[in-house]
């Protein structure tokens, strides 16, 4: 799909009735899974991890050490999925690139000004095209939320294509930043503008801003990706990011998934979680599960 | 001749769901496990007798029947079967109840007395959702999550009343009735019996309830705690049985005043023997919700309150949004996702945990609900049912959509009393409206739309008792509740719900 000029008004909203989204996750968290279909979603839930190291004092030894485990989560269990993703600075992506070489993990890097977007867009582009240089699978890209609040929308819509040229082959992500946007119709309408646009994924959240991902938030992207799939057989991807820590919120997640979008969605081609702390309590409850009792924090690796 | 042959193709292969129009795989790989309550430490008797003047009573005909679990077709155990000669003890019994305790006793100690009741149905509330799905068929997660919590916020809503009878109706002089008989329907049990007995008693009067046929155990095992909270003897007495000892509880002449809930044509049958008594009365009877759909509605969000609407208690719902009007410019969309959304609802076992849709109440129903399908079908309605698996054994309906109907049609103008829903367009808000109202039932409706005003503006030319905006099926013991036309006279719940219940000077 090569979307270059936006055929569409923007200005036009789509109501969403905020009440009527919370109720709606309220009762799909009301799911009971257990058993099997939770040993499944628990398994399904690590493999769609982008495992995450966005800080300022990140170095090359930690992104290696993160590799490591991205590669093999638990040693102990060397059958259990590897993660999706590796997400880092776009400065470690060579690092990540010659650890992660010929593993089948992605490397993704966020790119253009992450996490505010404050910068021109040539900076932006050039940034992108060097990520994908060095390597990068993936590119996780801000939009621009003060032209979007400001209601400059042709602006970010032609700001995500530029992008998306920049990244030739590599797969686009689209970090909405929902946390800055307010309202859920606001973030409706970010996600039809990036979709349309040509993103491969839409992302709730940089994780630096609070909230990151909610699960309101992301049922409201997930309609928004049924609409365009819908209307144009496109198959979009979903990642929320930020504040998912608990396998229970996963599981959580992964059932908004199933009966809003279907099974087809239920694959790290389509979905992801960005976390880095998720994967430990992942692998905590999948011992628990087959164990039958809970090991202490220390027998899994922190990187 | 041909004739015929449609009706036996219908009955060999009897509704089968359309083939999948869906772009999504919505019964991928993934599926849940069964989640099911535990129900060992239920404790239920083979036999319950008549709840009388505080004592459990044996039937004066000596006559029990069977309570069945709809998911199962099986005897759950076996239920008195009360006939005048209870029903005058059970009377006489309320009357020395209310002359010699009830009407003596202070106000706040009446109110401490409901206090105690909705603490009691709290502390049990996980026993008495069990019972209720076990009896009357509806899943876990509603019993659990809206009859029981919202039977205790009754109880307790109506127990603050108690001493403050002066402020509900101010500068008049309040007095109680007597006895109440209170009639109540199978498809929310407890929460039915909380709407009657709740306010009477905060009024002070004393009561005869009689609960369905086919869901007396929850009642029952609310005698109990009548019994546990010390309630005095005669104030509560339960006495179980079909329609005949209905009959006796109205034609008796010991109540000073009836409380139904059920159908339309048991109502007409209760106001007619009523016609010239001295009896109060207040009937909550039947309904053909209309749930009006506009262009600027939030779509999803009107989708799912489409579905909770219909679907809520296997559409067993005297309020249900049975009837869908949507204006035309969005119809197909949203009956694409309301084809979707059904296919994610799970019908089957009540006690599990992901069970959307449970059984249906009785066999009695479960029959006329087929019916209505079949006569739909024949009358040239385009049926859609979803492609879920059902239970082998009990009684359960996929749920159904209809399109292609209209006014005229029977299935758009009867109230079926299942998961079916009926859909037709409307172009202006004039006609959604007068559609909305052309019936002869007026209990609830719905209107969606994204623009305040014309929730207002349509909201108020709905002739019905509640009007919902944005939401559908929402309930709260401050709110009365209540029907237009045939769907019943009165108030129940909130300060309007104490008004039948009190003579004022």
């Amino acid at each position: 799909m090569s979307a270059t000029t936006s055929t569409y008004d923007w200005n036009k909203t789509i109501p969403i009735d905020q009440v009527g989204v919370e109720q709606r996750v309220d009762r799909l968290n009301s799911r009971s899974i257990k058993k099997d279909s939770k040993i499944q979603a628990l398994k399904l839930a690590l493999s769609m991890i982008d495992l995450t190291t966005l800080e300022g004092m990140d170095t090359e030894g930690k992104v290696i050490q993160l590799c490591q485990k991205a590669l093999r989560p638990h040693i102990e269990q060397p059958d259990l999925p590897k993660v999706a993703a590796i997400c880092v600075y776009p400065n470690m992506v060579s690092v990540a690139k010659k650890e992660l070489q010929g593993s089948g993990i992605n490397v993704a890097s966020v790119a253009t000004a992450f996490p505010s977007g404050m910068a021109t867009r040539k900076i932006k582009i050039e940034e992108t095209r060097q990520v994908v240089a060095d390597g990068a699978d993936e590119v996780d890209m801000v939009i621009s939320r003060g032209a979007f609040l400001k209601g400059e929308y042709e602006y970010v819509f032609d700001e995500i294509s530029a992008v998306k040229e920049a990244c030739g082959s590599a797969h686009l992500k689209v970090i909405l930043e929902t946390g800055e946007l307010q309202t859920y119709e606001n973030v409706r309408k970010a996600s039809d503008i990036a979709m349309h646009a040509g993103a491969d994924f839409i992302k709730t959240s940089t994780g630096k801003i609070s909230p990151a991902a909610t699960q309101p938030v992301t049922l409201v992207m997930l309609e928004a990706i049924r609409d365009y799939f819908y209307k144009t057989d496109r198959m979009v991807g979903m990642k929320p990011a930020g504040g998912i820590r608990k396998a229970k919120q996963a599981i959580q997640y992964l059932v908004l998934v199933k009966e809003t979008l279907g099974a087809a969605w239920l694959t790290p081609d389509y979905f992801r979680f960005g976390a880095s702390s998720l994967t430990n309590d992942l692998l905590m409850q999948i011992i628990k599960q087959q164990s039958g009792v809970y090991q202490g924090p220390d027998y899994f690796s922190k990187d | 001749m041909a004739d015929k042959e449609q009706t036996t193709d219908l009955q060999e292969k009897p509704f089968k769901p359309s083939s999948p129009s869906s772009k999504l795989d919505l019964n991928g790989f993934w599926e849940y496990a069964d989640a099911p309550q535990s129900a060992d430490f239920i404790e239920l008797a083979d036999q319950y007798e008549l709840f009388i003047d505080g004592k459990f009573t044996k039937p004066a005909s000596g006559n029990y029947f069977d309570t069945i679990n709809p998911a199962t077709e099986k005897p759950i155990a076996k239920i008195a079967e009360a006939d005048e000669k209870d029903i005058n003890k059970a009377v006489k019994a309320a009357r020395k109840a209310y002359e010699n305790t009830w009407s003596k006793i202070s106000a706040r100690e009446r109110g401490k007395y409901i206090f105690r009741l909705a603490r009691l149905i709290q502390e049990r509330a996980r026993e008495f959702a069990i019972i209720e799905s076990m009896d009357g068929g509806k899943p876990i997660r509603e019993s659990r999550d809206v009859d029981i919590p919202l039977a205790a916020a009754h109880f307790f809503y109506y127990a603050g009343w108690a001493d403050k009878l002066n402020y509900a109706f101010p500068n008049k002089e309040v007095e109680s009735l007597g006895v109440a008989g209170q009639i109540i329907p199978w498809n929310f049990p407890l929460l039915m019996l909380a709407w009657k007995i709740a306010p009477a008693l905060a009024t002070g009067n004393t009561v005869v309830l009689k609960p369905a046929e086919t869901t007396s155990l929850t009642a029952l095992k609310f005698a109990e705690l009548c019994r546990d909270a010390g309630l005095p003897d005669g104030v509560v007495n339960i006495v179980t049985g079909a329609g005949e000892t209905g009959a006796a509880i109205v034609n008796h002449d010991g109540i000073d005043k009836i409380a139904f809930t059920g159908s339309t044509e048991v109502g007409k049958i209760i106001m007619k023997s009523l016609a010239g008594s001295e009896k109060k009365y207040t009937l909550e009877l039947g309904g053909k919700g209309p749930n009006i759909i506009f262009e600027d509605a939030p779509v999803d969000q009107a989708v799912e309150g489409i579905i909770n609407a219909i679907f809520f208690n296997q559409g067993h719902v005297c309020c249900a949004g049975s009837r869908l009007l949507v204006q035309e410019g969005i119809a197909n969309r949203v009956i694409q996702k309301l084809r979707d959304r059904m296919e994610t609802l799970i019908v089957g076992d009540p006690l599990d945990k992901n069970t959307d849709i449970g059984a249906i109440n009785s066999k009695q129903q479960f029959e006329k609900i087929n019916e209505y399908l079949e006569i739909g079908v024949n009358e040239g309605a385009d049926i859609h049912q979803s492609s879920c698996s059902i239970p082998e054994n009990g009684y359960f309906c996929r749920p159904t959509l209809f399109t292609n109907v209209g006014q005229s049609n029977r299935i758009v103008k009867e109230e079926i009393f299942g998961p079916v829903l009926t859909i037709q367009t409307f172009r202006t808000a004039e006609e959604g409206i007068e559609k909305a109202n052309n019936t002869p039932y007026g209990l609830a409706g719905g209107v969606w739309t994204d623009k305040g005003s014309k929730i207002f503006k349509t909201g108020q030319k709905i002739r019905s008792g509640v009007v919902w905006s944005n939401t559908y099926n929402q309930f709260d013991p401050t709110s009365p509740f209540g029907g237009y036309k045939e769907s019943g006279m009165g108030r129940e719940g909130g300060l309007h719900g104490l008004e039948p219940y009190v003579k004022l000077k």
